[in-house]
């Protein structure tokens, strides 16, 4: 980022209540008012949202995706986190 | 709308640090239809392949917002001043939207437009055209984001993910701007000889030049193959654009208008429309900086970008001051 560009903020919507937030994509702004009608005019323009999170893209802490596969790793052998792990009699129901 | 497929692939790395197994890897997610996100190892060439695709995609919708603009003031009913100020305004949207996918890939905001200002950075020959007309708004709507869109559908489907969902939400958009376009046409053909002239004259001069969005003959285009097998291409320029004339005749003859090519005519056979030759040296000209617009729309840009330098920098003394109030 170039020193005199506004910082990057990522931006979330939340489509309808009941369902979460998802990223939409981002914007710059000088400050997070800004963002949030900056993302509000960017990515709202046909109703596609009810709530809006913007958060500066410095701030995020992602995973590394070169290491995907040690990072996930610890959950691959673990079959037995699943309900088909179980063999039940067909004559049980409801189970 | 819209991006042109000019097709220059990056060249390779030239340090040759990428290896074999590191390519061989990457074109068998690819071919395994993954999508490559931002952070996931990617081969130099397609990176830069996509920062200028995109980003020429991103100011062809910034500097596509001028041929419009130009009709802001004069639309001729208020119905259609707020309809064509919803229109610009989402090109602007557009160009955001792709300015975003393109910045996950390493590349400034800034450094962008500053390629764009400086002429390094192409957009699309379509926008250097005038809008000499209120039909023009109508054959833009209707021909040129037609093009758009029938480029723009498979893009959707890109192997780079960020890349593709930009395209998405544009996709949703599009249609609006494509459908506005034809009404203004049929209203005009509805109406008297005088205004039906002015739709034919408009479809005149945007024919040839909405075919030539497409970008080169599939002969003339060198570097289509590499976008192909890394699936940010999906279909030949040559393919789109007769995909295109197939679906737009019969909207022409609708309209009772006559697309400007003597040759045209549908072949049983083949079940396509046949048409002239393209006149390739007019795309390139105008490609090369000599159309009819182009200085104007990159001086009108230029101001617009130097005009507003003072916000710009106001906003970030504001955002200062109240930080540092709150600290």
């Amino acid at each position: 980022m170039s020193k005199d560009e506004w910082p990057l903020y990522e931006v979330f919507i939340r489509s309808k209540s009941g369902l979460s937030h998802r990223h939409a994509g981002s914007v710059h702004a000088a400050d997070d008012d800004m963002a949030l009608t900056n993302a509000r005019d960017t990515y709202t323009r046909r109703n596609e949202g009810v709530s809006i999170w913007v958060v500066r893209s410095d701030r995020i802490v992602a995973s590394d995706p070169a290491e995907t596969a040690a990072f996930f790793e610890p959950a691959e052998d673990k079959i037995y986190r699943h309900p088909t792990f179980y063999e039940i009699p067909d004559e049980v129901d409801n189970l | 709308m819209y991006t042109q497929g000019l097709d220059q692939a990056g060249k390779s790395d030239p340090a040759g640090a990428e290896t074999k197994a590191q390519l061989d890897a990457f074109q068998a997610r690819v071919d395994a239809e993954e999508k490559i996100e931002a952070k996931d190892w990617m081969p130099e060439a397609y990176r830069r392949t996509l920062i200028r695709q995109i980003s020429q995609h991103a100011h062809s919708e910034i500097i596509g917002m001028q041929p419009e603009g130009n009709w802001l003031t004069r639309a001729p009913t208020l119905k259609r001043k707020a309809i064509l100020l919803a229109k610009v305004q989402d090109e602007a949207g557009h160009g955001l939207y792709l300015y975003g996918a393109a910045e996950t890939l390493g590349i400034s905001r800034d450094r962008m437009v500053a390629d764009l200002l400086s002429g390094k950075a192409k957009y699309s020959s379509i926008f250097n055209y005038p809008t000499l007309t209120w039909a023009d708004i109508g054959a833009i709507g209707w021909l040129v984001d037609g093009a758009a869109i029938m480029n723009q559908i498979p893009l959707c489907r890109c192997s780079y993910g960020p890349y593709s969902r930009a395209m998405v939400r544009i996709c949703k958009e599009e249609s609006f701007h494509q459908r506005q376009g034809y009404e203004i046409m049929l209203t005009l053909c509805r109406g008297t000889d005088e205004q039906k002239a002015m739709a034919q004259d408009a479809l005149n001069r945007f024919w040839w030049p909405s075919l030539m969005m497409f970008g080169p003959s599939d002969a003339a285009s060198k570097h289509s193959a590499q976008s192909m097998a890394w699936k940010i291409k999906r279909f030949s320029n040559d393919e789109l654009r007769q995909k295109f004339i197939d679906v737009t005749v019969p909207q022409a003859e609708y309209l009772g208008l006559k697309v400007p090519d003597d040759k045209l005519r549908f072949d049983e056979e083949t079940g396509h429309y046949e048409h002239s030759d393209i006149d390739w040296q007019e795309f390139f000209d105008v490609i090369a900086g000599n159309g009819p617009c182009n200085e104007q729309r990159m001086a009108k840009r230029r101001k617009a970008h130097d005009d507003g330098a003072w916000v710009r920098e106001a906003a970030r003394a504001h955002a200062a001051k109240r930080a540092k109030a709150a600290a």
